[in-house]
């Protein structure tokens, strides 16, 4: 079950041993927190790569910076993949300012992303949550 | 040029941010858990903390921490007097933890197990108008570049926001302190000025042994009264203190004119009447928390057809509390025996409501005195505080029920013989 985010859940799901979780605006927030503590629960669940999809934010501020750092931290932890998709190009230029493209790959979009991860790990089932 | 555009963008964005959410005073570990956010993903910075100085026991309290792997806030860190001169020295400039100047040096070297083990590389003393209000440490940005002149500049900048947040946090907690303070001292004096009444109220009564208690008695009907009307609890407070002091001046008549078992002559009357302007002398020069009492006492015994004294006021130059007491003095002395007569019948005591309105008492107060004994007679109230005053075999609720509800429909339509007397005598006057 993916974690409420002001009563609207954190959209996620899982292929396996990945995880798409769906960034939005709430990243921008301090309620952005959420979505690194539903990243947090993939991992611990034994998600091995997590796409974390951009599709709905139109910018990253510095609060949804300091979350994704929190996330990269995470996956590291755990020895997992971190792919960022669909982002756009305001926010590769941010990301890329600030280094955390030294951390993350990043992906044109969510198929591109898990592609990618494929060849990392193995999927099983495929499990949609919202 | 590009990416140094974007940077500042980045940056000012996050200051706006960040001053918006000192400037709002929320909840206190909401506002640091989002600046700490803010400073971080300005820079992204993987690791952080900010703690708070707790002056009392001399130890930083961390109030969020991010990226230390650990979901609970790292332990309270324990300074020593060496410690807070040297953080305060330093001002709002952050150092390096391997930074050798002098005064950083002791507190450096006391902490560095918890520093290294957290990968901290950058400490700033967060110090408004001179006094030490926390700390905030950093860790190494994620791109692996050291920091930067302007990175420090940014960092401190952005730290003076969080202590100036810390600060107002602290002012706001030390207002509220104090003003809990005050709130208690002010319902202490509340509490004496209360008892001190009281204590007047049985003064007054004492004197007059036949009525002993109608002070506190004509208190609790005019509490009762005004609740009823809807009043506020300060008001309520304010009206049953009147009460209590209505009959002060009693204190300057002689003892044999009040205790007369006899009906007094027109000299010892006249000499009785001087009650209500000395009680106003008497407690004018109070400053009573609850306003008007001076003229209630003063006022108590006018009637609404300007036949009362000391001043003959008519109608609503008497005011409402003024015509609160008045009933609830009247009452209580139609209930109570005196040295002269018995007391009289709850029956014949609600004809004189309804024979008296508009001449001596104000209809609106009388229909809510009627419908507060009326709620008691019927069991509607908790308390049966009318009851314990009149005594529980005074009141016969089969024969008197129908005789209050027909004077509230009588009164509330305006048909009291009386009102419309009055009625018709102001607009032949007019």
């Amino acid at each position: 079950m993916a974690e409420s985010l002001n009563g609207a859940p954190v959209r996620s799901r899982c292929i396996g041993e990945m995880a798409v979780i769906y960034a939005t605006d709430y990243l921008n927030k301090l309620s952005g927190e959420r979505i690194e503590r539903e990243c947090r629960k993939q991992l611990e669940q034994g998600c091995r790569a997590l796409v974390i999809n951009f599709r709905d934010t139109e910018l990253v501020n510095s609060i949804g910076v300091s979350i994704l750092l929190g996330v990269i931290d995470a996956a590291e932890t755990v020895g997992a993949q971190l792919v960022f998709s669909d982002v756009n190009r305001q926010t590769i230029a941010l990301f890329e300012m600030l280094g955390l493209t030294r951390h993350v790959a990043l992906a044109q979009d969510e198929q591109e992303a898990l592609s990618t991860l494929t060849e990392f790990t193995t999927p099983q089932s495929a499990v949609v949550g919202h | 040029m590009q990416e140094k555009v974007q940077r500042l963008i980045h940056t000012f964005a996050a200051l706006a941010d960040l001053g918006q959410e000192i400037a709002d005073p929320h909840d206190f570990q909401e506002m640091v858990r989002t600046s700490l956010h803010l400073l971080l993903g300005t820079l992204a910075i993987r690791r952080g903390a900010v703690a708070e100085f707790d002056k009392a026991d001399q130890v930083l309290r961390f109030v969020a921490a991010r990226g230390l792997g650990q979901e609970s806030s790292p332990p309270d860190m324990t300074l020593d007097e060496e410690d807070v001169v040297g953080l305060l020295s330093l001002g709002l400039c952050g150092l390096a933890m391997d930074d050798e100047t002098p005064a950083f040096a002791h507190f450096a070297a006391r902490h560095q197990d918890f520093f290294k083990g957290a990968r901290f590389e950058l400490v700033v003393p967060l110090v408004v108008r001179n006094d030490l209000t926390g700390i905030v440490l950093l860790g190494g940005k994620a791109s692996g570049e050291p920091f930067t002149k302007d990175d420090h500049e940014v960092v401190c900048s952005m730290a003076r926001h969080i202590g100036v947040g810390i600060h107002t946090h602290r002012l706001l907690e030390e207002l509220e302190r104090r003003a809990e303070e005050n709130r208690q001292l002010y319902d202490g004096l509340r509490g004496i000025y209360r008892d001190t009444v009281r204590a007047f109220a049985a003064a007054i009564d004492i004197k007059d042994k036949y009525t002993q208690g109608h002070s506190e008695r004509v208190g609790k009907y005019s509490e009762i009264i005004a609740r009823e009307m809807g009043w506020s609890d300060d008001e309520v407070e304010g009206i049953a203190i009147a009460g209590y002091l209505h009959d002060i001046g009693k204190l300057i008549v002689e003892r044999d004119i009040i205790n007369a078992p006899y009906k007094i002559d027109a000299k010892k009357s006249s000499e009785l009447n001087r009650h209500p302007a000395a009680g106003y002398e008497i407690l004018a020069p109070i400053r009573h928390p609850y306003a008007d009492i001076p003229l209630m006492a003063k006022h108590h015994h006018e009637r609404i057809d300007g036949r009362g004294y000391p001043d003959g006021l008519t109608g609503d130059q008497i005011s409402i509390g003024t015509k609160i007491i008045t009933l609830a003095d009247s009452f209580d002395a139609m209930t109570t025996n005196r040295p002269y007569k018995t007391r009289r019948s709850l029956e014949e005591v609600v004809e004189d409501f309804r024979r008296n309105t508009g001449k001596q008492f104000d209809a609106q107060v009388v229909v809510a005195f009627c419908r507060a004994l009326l709620r008691e007679i019927k069991g509607e109230t908790k308390n049966r505080l009318m009851t314990k005053l009149l005594g529980k075999d005074y009141i016969e609720p089969e024969r008197i029920i129908p005789l209050i509800e027909s004077l509230i429909v009588e009164l509330e339509a305006g048909d009291s013989p009386q009102q419309q007397q009055v009625a018709s005598a102001v607009s032949s006057e007019s």
